[in-house]
């Protein structure tokens, strides 16, 4: 979208404060939201949404750990790793959230050059975001495959609670697909970017619309959800 | 009109939004298939939601026949008459009407109502029929599979809902489950098209304070759809997972058919939460549009503008907010903690505020108006009618002491289908009568219109008036066959027989309907642009039914809230939003 003018002066007189003046700004000609594109607003929403999916699944997962009368498996014991003859609790999720939140930097560095209009760093900087992405699904299935050597499955473990198992596999796993849809469409916008698709304003195959660098934002909003999810997973389902 | 919320005919801002490039369909099969236009999308969703709509009739149909005539019609046994009851709730709430509100009229009257060329994502939209259409598919596909479709109830309670009593045990609950999903992936994709369109596309001088009710209707129903759905989503996925992986999130340690099953330590009240936490907000998903499209029904047609707008539109936004603290009313009988019953009666009966104050608002905006008694306004009181009659007996099972005894009886399945049943259908009939000029750009036949509203107003009130009182005996629902039971009076099944014959008598009134409304396709006498006399943008179109961008060469800009009909002075009782001042009053 075009950038907001707003040059007209009518709205000069008495013009509200406090509440009723955030009610009067919203509700103003044309758009809500003056600096946010369609795009943008749109991703926004969505992911809104997306959160009242994640919460739903958290608590049911917290409600379900909370009623179960047998005992909870112990977290630190379960996502131990054995490296150099001792147990290390929670070595591998520990890396795994590292490599995601740093994924998040990289991320942030690749809308910043390309508000610069730098096509190089921008598709580099986010072909970065896609391979710490990637790492993460990798060791998240690590992770899965050792879980599911040591006999964890959806309906039981040798530890305790059936649904301890239910849960790790269907949370973690919609986590890891949005990751994994993530990947995929920072690829699809870097291979944009580097063509230049945005420069010269070329249609998208499609929508029929002119890209624009702020895709590259929008991806981004996406990428910092994803990461934000994990960090309330990471909080309540290993450190619980 | 002065007054800063829906006055303000000074200057008219200049334009934020640049004109939109459209997409222009390059193939017949672009124009007419994989349409992106909203208006054609919108009439792909309403068929296919009347098509599917039709066989939830005839299933309602077959439950009728089997409860006022038990034992005649072999053929509904035990298991069939729970599936149908099932697939007749599960696809007129969901696949009729949330689809035909949102995807239909929404898609229809959104971008024409606030001035926009079409939504902000076409492919986006077209992408959202197409997965309304596959979750359909699937939907009417569970009636061909080994077993049949579910039977679970449209709550689909587990344990039951995925144990081998239910039928439709092996695939028809599958299928629902994956169903539901699809239709939740797609209507996602419509929803942030309607929202955003709303928040982001409107035309010059649109202001949120100038929309038609019928788009803030439609609009916060689709924020409301958008957060609700979701714990639907996760409490399909959980049971679809207790019922394919053998997890146990809803399903206790059980015995089944004497095995002890390797289900442990679930719980099937979470279920519940989440599906109610949709299921509330879904009856205001379904009445939010209805009471903004009756809001415009009756300020067009009694001439007259909308009384109390500003209220109207924060009545709308406090019954949005509220819906999500009140689901646990549908569990009183569930197990629940009693103080929870308390905060959830409380909260369910302040809901009343603000919904009187919309019927308050529709009486006073009649009040002394020029009422036209044509089709839509007709079917427009009817709503207020039913709608009261409804709210009233939710009163009843609202407070925790009255609903205990009447739970599960036929008063409740008496009140549901007045209050969201019989109520938004009739807006919905009302707004078909209402937009088809503009849509077809002819009339539907007047006289077969006043005969079906008649037969189907006085129709519903014999069928679901003597249902309250069958309640109140006690007669409980989802029962295949009464039997003989001490409790139940000789005349239930009298009065079952009789609310039977309306309940056919009703349904065929429904085949007229479609028949004045494919024929009045090329039979209607032509409309012309306004044959309301209307103020709001889409009766402003150029061309009828509006082409491809819907407003010509220059989008409109607007001056004027969308209620300005009979105002002292101007030379029409009606000036169109899009009128500059100068040209209204001269």
């Amino acid at each position: 979208m075009a950038e907001a003018t707003v040059t007209h002066a009518g709205d000069a007189p008495g013009r509200p404060d406090g509440l009723r003046g955030i009610a009067a700004d919203i509700s103003s000609d044309q758009r809500a939201f003056k600096t946010a594109s369609w795009g943008k607003a749109m991703m926004w929403i969505f992911l809104l949404s997306d959160t009242f999916i994640f919460s739903c699944f958290l608590l049911s997962y917290m409600t379900v750990r909370i009623s179960t009368t047998v005992p909870w498996p112990n977290p630190s014991e379960v996502f131990a790793l054995h490296i150099g003859g001792s147990d290390i609790p929670l070595i591998l999720i520990a890396i795994m959230t590292f490599v995601l939140i740093s994924s998040s930097g990289t991320m942030a560095m690749a809308v910043n050059y390309g508000y610069r209009r730098d096509r190089k760093k921008t598709a580099i900087l986010m072909l970065v975001t896609a391979a710490l992405g990637a790492t993460f699904v990798g060791m998240q299935a690590f992770e899965w495959s050792k879980l599911i050597s040591e006999g964890v499955r959806p309906w039981g473990n040798p530890w305790g609670a059936d649904q301890f198992g239910s849960s790790f596999f269907m949370i973690t796993g919609f986590h890891g697909t949005h990751v994994t849809i993530g990947v995929i469409f920072l690829l699809i916008v870097a291979r944009r970017v580097w063509r230049g698709d945005f420069d010269v304003g070329r249609r998208g195959f499609f929508t029929d619309r002119r890209g624009h660098y702020e895709t590259v934002e929008i991806m981004g909003l996406y990428w910092h959800f994803v990461d934000l999810v994990w960090v309330f997973i990471f909080a309540l389902f290993y450190l619980w | 009109m002065v007054d800063a919320t829906h006055g303000g005919m000074g200057t008219i801002p200049a334009a934020e939004v640049p004109d939109v490039e459209l997409y222009h369909p390059h193939s017949w099969i672009e124009k007419y298939v994989f349409s992106q236009d909203a208006k054609y999308i919108a009439i792909q969703y309403s068929i296919t939601a009347l098509a599917i709509g039709l066989v939830a009739l005839v299933l309602s149909w077959l439950i009728r026949l089997q409860l006022g005539f038990p034992g005649v019609f072999t053929f509904i046994d035990a298991d069939h008459y729970y599936q149908f009851i099932t697939m007749h709730g599960m696809i007129m709430v969901i696949y009729l009407l949330t689809a035909l509100f949102l995807g239909g009229f929404g898609n229809y009257l959104i971008p024409l109502m606030i001035g926009a060329r079409d939504m902000v994502f076409p492919f986006v939209n077209m992408l959202s029929y197409w997965v309304y259409l596959l979750a359909v598919l699937v939907l009417a596909a569970s009636f061909f599979m080994p077993g049949g479709p579910t039977g679970a109830g449209w709550t689909l309670y587990p344990p039951q809902a995925i144990l081998s009593g239910t039928p439709g045990q092996q695939w028809g609950i599958i299928l629902m489950l994956i169903s539901l999903i699809i239709f939740i992936i797609g209507f996602t994709m419509g929803g942030l098209n309607y929202v955003v369109t709303v928040l982001q596309a409107r035309a010059r001088g649109m202001t949120l304070m100038r929309m038609p009710l019928t788009v803030w209707g439609i609009f916060t129903a689709t924020i409301l759809a958008l957060l609700a759905f979701p714990a639907l989503l996760v409490a399909n996925i959980m049971m679809l997972f207790d019922k394919l992986l053998g997890t146990s999130f809803f399903m206790p340690a059980i015995v089944e058919l004497g095995q002890q099953m390797s289900y442990r330590g679930g719980s099937p009240i979470l279920f519940q939460h989440l599906f109610w936490f949709f299921g509330h907000p879904e009856v205001y998903i379904v009445a939010l549009p209805a009471f903004g499209i009756v809001s415009d029904l009756i300020a067009t047609h009694a001439r007259r503008n909308i009384f109390g707008y500003r209220m109207m539109v924060w009545a709308i936004v406090a019954i949005a907010a509220l819906s999500f603290v009140v689901w646990a009313h549908h569990m009183y009988v569930s197990g629940m903690n009693p103080n929870f019953g308390f905060f959830f009666a409380t909260t369910t009966l302040i809901i009343a505020i603000p919904t009187a104050i919309k019927v308050y608002n529709w009486i006073l905006t009649l009040w002394r108006g020029n009422i036209h008694l044509n089709v839509p306004m007709l079917f427009a009181l009817g709503f207020i009618v039913t709608f009261v009659n409804g709210g009233l007996s939710g009163l009843f099972l609202g407070n925790v002491v009255v609903d205990v005894p009447l739970s599960d009886t036929m008063f409740v399945v008496a009140h549901f289908h007045m209050v969201m049943g019989v109520a938004p259908i009739m807006v919905i009939f009302g707004a078909i009568y209402h937009w088809y000029p503009k849509i077809t750009g002819r009339m539907m036949d007047e006289g077969l219109g006043k005969f079906h509203f008649w037969v189907t107003f006085l129709g519903a009130y014999l069928i679901y008036f003597p249902m309250h009182y069958l309640g109140l005996l006690g007669v409980p629902r989802r029962y295949h066959d009464l039997g003989t039971t001490d409790f139940i009076p000789p005349n239930v099944a009298t009065l079952n027989e009789f609310i039977t014959v309306m309940a056919l008598i009703v349904g065929f009134a429904q085949m007229v309907f479609l028949y004045n409304l494919f024929t009045s396709v090329w039979k209607g006498k032509l409309a012309g642009g306004n044959p309301w006399r209307a103020t709001t943008l889409e009766w402003q179109t150029p061309q009828t039914p509006p082409a491809h961008g819907n407003f010509g060469k220059d989008l409109p800009v607007v001056y004027r809230w969308a209620y300005d009909y009979s105002v002292p002075g101007a030379k029409e009782d009606f000036i169109p939003q899009n009128q500059p001042p100068s040209a209204a009053t001269a």
